[in-house]
Order: structure tokens, then sequence, then C-alpha cells
């Protein structure tokens, strides 16, 4: 079999569409979490859903009784995603600080509670690990239309309602006095989040969800200037890494044993790595050629320069009022007449 | 506008309580249309808390506060209110550009999933121009100024057009020449006929402008008349008396004690 030829076989296909959706999704959310400083909500989620699955998978193997047998996990991790993730809104938005310890004791509840659960349905580690860590290639066409559906709706209503969405995360008083409902675009924030979580689960599972949310916006915003460009560069970003991590976990997997999961990160973080330099260097041209107040010198002090200062002399030009000063070893220099002066 | 038409904010006997304890006291406030009213006092008189209960974001213990004659629980007519907060609120954790900020004022005339329109984006470039900030449309607000931010957060709230608008300290670390441009724009504003009510420590160049005085002194009306000068308000009988005022902040207190654990907000 040639790497080609992998491309033929369903569960490659399957992947590849899950790969895409999620790719997309998560970072359309992830994008008002960064904006609210909540970046590691993600996480916090991902956790409480690992309590979710182990449901799940206990629903699976019978042991919670003929009632609920039948429900897959990935529909149980949404449940329980979505009340942990309006439980760590309603601590949020009543404590005074981002809420990150109420974040810590819901990760440490999920993460512990799933692991106990799993066990006692007497489940192979094997089997949660597939959550824990994603297992894309063993996604059934069940779960790859309920991805499409789920992310969706999370595209629809996070790129639909994102001057709303916006206005709120950027400021939630200003917002209430625009007449918008507060309280309920927060919690629709966190659901979004968790529905993403429960989505990105079988893509990079969950202890890796929040770098798919995280990471390309961290990356794009190195870039852009605008909500708007933030956003939608996410999107392109995390899908192309997903996609991307995925293929290449794919190619590599003919020499070595390598899972989509850790690849599709690490793909996204070399994304970030290449970016931050452009982005930093950026940042520091614009700070050095921002105007400088229009304040005139003290007195008039002319300066022996033998160089002549030009569009291309190498010297940062900056404006200062009416005219513009060159950077010079600590100096500013301005034309006046036949020489230069101090400023 | 008729005589009859009910002023755009009335309150009567409010009080507000944040923790559990009496705050403001017993407030009584009318304010005119077209006027322009200075909410004035040290820190912790409980101004910038009163600005805050009149346009309901601190909920009052008792008492009866009105906006444009519609009691405040009940009031929905959000498009003739703006708010200019404290500048901490123009940057956040993902880079948004001016426009895009001040875009975000003009929501209230916007229903859910649907574009901009040709009036929002006029009203949104008017606000722009208002503020002289028409050529930084483009840029991140995060690259700005302090001043500079300061004033794209009262082009966010013209972009709403209203009526009546609530200013906290817009001019609180802002350097002079900022300060002259805030004035000017405010100046705009009024001469349009906008009632506004701004909280300010001090007033500087916007002093020109003001109609009226309230000063507040913990928590509780101290003085309500003809403007003063700043060095009226913050000595002699509104201020700390026994300090000048730049150095009141030494005695600047929290109206709640800090006695609650990592998990619970101040309400």
């Amino acid at each position: 079999m040639t790497f080609w030829e992998l491309f033929q076989y369903p569960f490659m296909q399957r992947a590849l569409i899950a790969a895409a959706f999620t790719g997309f999704a998560a970072p359309a959310v992830g994008t008002y979490l960064v904006q609210r400083r909540l970046s590691l909500m993600g996480d916090g989620i991902g956790h409480v859903a690992v309590t979710g699955v182990a449901l799940g998978l206990l629903a699976q193997a019978g042991v919670l009784g003929g009632l609920v047998t039948g429900i897959s996990p990935t529909w149980t991790a949404v449940v329980v995603s979505v009340l942990g993730a309006v439980i760590i809104e309603a601590i949020r938005s009543r404590g005074h600080t981002n809420g990150d310890v109420a974040l810590a004791l819901l990760f440490y509840g999920g993460l512990a509670g799933g692991v106990l659960l799993s066990g006692l349905g007497g489940e192979s580690s094997a089997r949660l690990q597939e959550y824990l860590f994603g297992s894309i290639t063993t996604i059934s066409i069940a779960d790859v239309i309920v991805t499409m559906v789920l992310a969706t709706v999370v595209l629809v209503i996070g790129v639909g309602l994102s001057p709303q969405l916006f206005a709120v995360a950027q400021d939630q008083e200003f917002a209430r006095v625009t007449g918008l409902r507060v309280g309920f675009y927060n919690v629709l924030v966190a659901v979004l989040a968790a529905v993403s979580v429960s989505v990105a689960m079988r893509t990079v599972g969950l202890l890796l969800v929040s770098a798919l949310m995280v990471v390309p916006v961290a990356t794009s915003q190195q870039l852009t200037r605008s909500f708007r460009s933030t956003l939608i560069a996410a999107m392109v970003l995390g899908a192309a890494a997903s996609i991307g991590g995925l293929v290449l976990s794919a190619y590599l997997s003919f020499h070595a044993t390598v899972a989509p999961g850790p690849t599709i990160v690490l793909l996204s973080l070399t994304g970030f790595a290449v970016t931050w330099p452009v982005g930093a260097w950026i940042r520091r041209r614009a700070r050095l050629r921002e105007p400088f107040p229009a304040i005139p010198p003290p007195d008039h002090e002319p300066t022996e320069h033998a160089h002549q200062h030009g569009k291309d002399c190498g010297h940062t030009a900056v404006p200062h009022g009416d005219h513009v000063d060159y950077v010079h070893d600590g100096h500013r220099h301005a034309e006046h007449g036949a020489h230069y002066d101090e400023h | 506008m008729s005589l009859n038409d009910p002023a755009p904010v009335e309150l009567v006997g409010g009080s507000v309580a944040i923790g559990g304890r009496p705050v403001l006291r017993g407030i009584d406030l009318e304010v005119p249309a077209g006027q322009f009213l200075a909410l004035m006092g040290a820190n912790g008189s409980g101004k910038s808390t009163l600005v805050r209960a009149l346009i309901g974001l601190r909920p009052l213990t008792t008492g009866r506060l009105t906006l444009f004659g519609t009691p405040i629980d009940r009031f929905q007519d959000w498009s003739r209110i703006g708010f200019v907060p404290q500048r901490g609120g123009a940057t956040s954790g993902v880079p948004a550009s001016v426009w895009e900020l001040v875009a975000s004022g003009r929501l209230n005339h916007r229903r859910l999933f649907r574009p901009l329109s040709r009036v929002d984006r006029a009203a949104i470039a008017d606000a722009l121009e208002v503020v002289g900030l028409a050529d930084r449309a483009g840029d991140g607000v995060a690259t700005l100024s302090g001043g500079q931010q300061q004033r794209v957060l009262i082009a966010r709230a013209l972009a709403g057009e209203p009526e009546l608008f609530f200013l906290d300290e817009p001019n609180a670390g802002v350097d002079l020449a900022n300060q002259i441009s805030l004035a000017t724009s405010l100046g705009r504003l009024k001469d349009r006929g906008a009632t506004i009510v701004l909280v300010a420590h001090e007033l500087g160049p916007l002093a020109a402008l003001v109609d009226r005085a309230v000063v507040m002194r913990d928590g509780r009306v101290a003085y309500d008349g003809a403007p003063l000068a700043d060095h009226a308000v913050h000595g002699g009988a509104y201020g700390d008396a026994h300090t000048h005022h730049h150095h009141a902040s030494h005695h600047e207190h929290d109206h709640v004690p800090v006695v609650r654990s990592p998990l619970e907000g101040p309400r």
C-alpha cells in the first residue's frame, strides 16, 4: 500500500472530514475564550468531559441498567461538559477573578471521576485513552455525522453572532447598557465551548483539545490587527493544522508509530513558533515608527553632521509634528535648511 | 422637545448596597434634558457607584429610578443611552480594530444575523469623526495611547446615537492635549443637545462645559448647584477636610471590606 492509496480507504476519508470540521469549529469558539482571557477553559471542560465519556462507556457496557444503553460516549460527553461549562461560567460570573480556582476544582474532579468510573465499568485503559488522546482513524460514520452537525452549529453561531459575542466578551458592562442579554451570551459561549470540546474529542483527544481552540488564535493574532481577521485566520489555521497533521501522521506512519492527535497539535504549535518572531518584529517596527509627541524642542541646537538623511539612509524616520526626525544613535535629527537640529 | 417630556434621569430616595453594606443613601437626582452634569467627589465618595446605579449596573435597594419616564426594571429603550466606562475595557485578549470597537456601540440598532446597514456605517464614521480618530479606524486599539483609547470608547457610545450620555472618569490618566480634544468632542455632543452625566475627580478643560455640579461625599450628596472649581470640591466642606486633594488618595477606602473567599465576588 502506498501513501496515496491510503486516501481511498473509507476510514481515512471519514477522518479527513472530521478533521476539517473540527479544525474550523474549535478556533471559532476559542477566539472568544482567548478574548475573555479564559484560554484554559477548554482544558477545564475537557477534563470534565472525561467523566462524561466514562459514563457513556459504562452505559455501553450495560452497567447503568437498560435505561441508558445504546447512548454513545460522545453524547454523554456533550451533556456532562455542557453542565461543567455552565458551572464554570456561573462561578466565574459571580467571582471577582477569572475563576481559575473554580476551573482547577473542575479539572481534578472531572479527571478523577472519569478514571474512577471507567475502572468501575471494567473498561480497559486503552478504551479511555481513545478519548483522552484522540482516535480519529477509528471514527464511525455515525460519529462523523454527529461531528459535522455539531461543528456546523458551532460555526453558524460563532460566526453569525460574532458582533454580539465580540461586544460581550470585550466589555460586559458596556454590552449590558447596550441592551444585550449578557448572561445569555456568556452561557452561550460556555455551551459552544463544551460542544466543540466534545466534537474535537475524537480528533485530538480531551487532554489536547484546548490546543486546537487556542493555538490557532495565538498564531493568527501575531499578524492581525482586527478581531474579524483574527477569527477568520484562526479558523483557516485550525483547519490547516488538523487536516495537515492527519495527513502528515498518515505519511509518517509508514516509518514509525505516529498518532494523529499529537501530530495535529505539534503542527499547530510549529505554526505559532514560525509566526511569533515575525509578529514580534512587526510590533517592534511599529513601536519605533510611532510619531513623537508634537512638542517643539526647547531651543535651536544645530548639530555637526556630514551624513545626509533620506528615505533609504537606514535610520528610522519618525513623524514629529510637521516634520520628520531621524533616530540616530539615541539622538533625534531634524532637517533644518543646510544642517540638522537636535530634537 | 416639549416641556411635558419626562426628564432623562429621575432618581428619588435612591440607595445602593454592595455586599450587604449600604454605600449610597437617600440620593435624589433629576437631570433635565440637555444638561451637562458633573458628578464630583473624592475617591470612594460613591460617584462611580451612583452612575452605575443610574444605568442599571447596580441594583437599587430602595428608591425609584426612571429613565425617560420609564422605571429602570422595565426600561428597554437602550439605544437612547450611551455609556463610556473607565478605560480598562478598551483592550482584551484578542486584537480589535478601532472601527470594530466603535461598531459594537451600534448593536442596539441591529437585529441578530443581519449585516450593518448604510445608516449604521454612516453613524460609525460620524462617531469616529467627532472624536477625531477617523484616520485611525483600521488600527488596533491596543496600539493607541491611553487618551486615544478613551476617545474610542466615547465614539463607541456615540455610534448608538444616544440622547443621554454617562461618562465614568473620562479624563483620568489622560494628558492635557488629549483632555482638550476630549473636551472638544464633548462640546460637540452638548451642542447637539445631548444630556450628559460625567463622573470626574477633577474637571480640567471640561470645566467650561459644565452646567451643574453634584458633589458626593461618603455616599451622600454634599452639594448640588452651580459648577464649582476643582479646589472647592476637594477642599473645605466636601473633600477630606484636613488634606489637600492631591494627597486625598491616602484616605481612599473600600465600600466593602475584603472579607471573602477567592470564589466569592463582592456582590
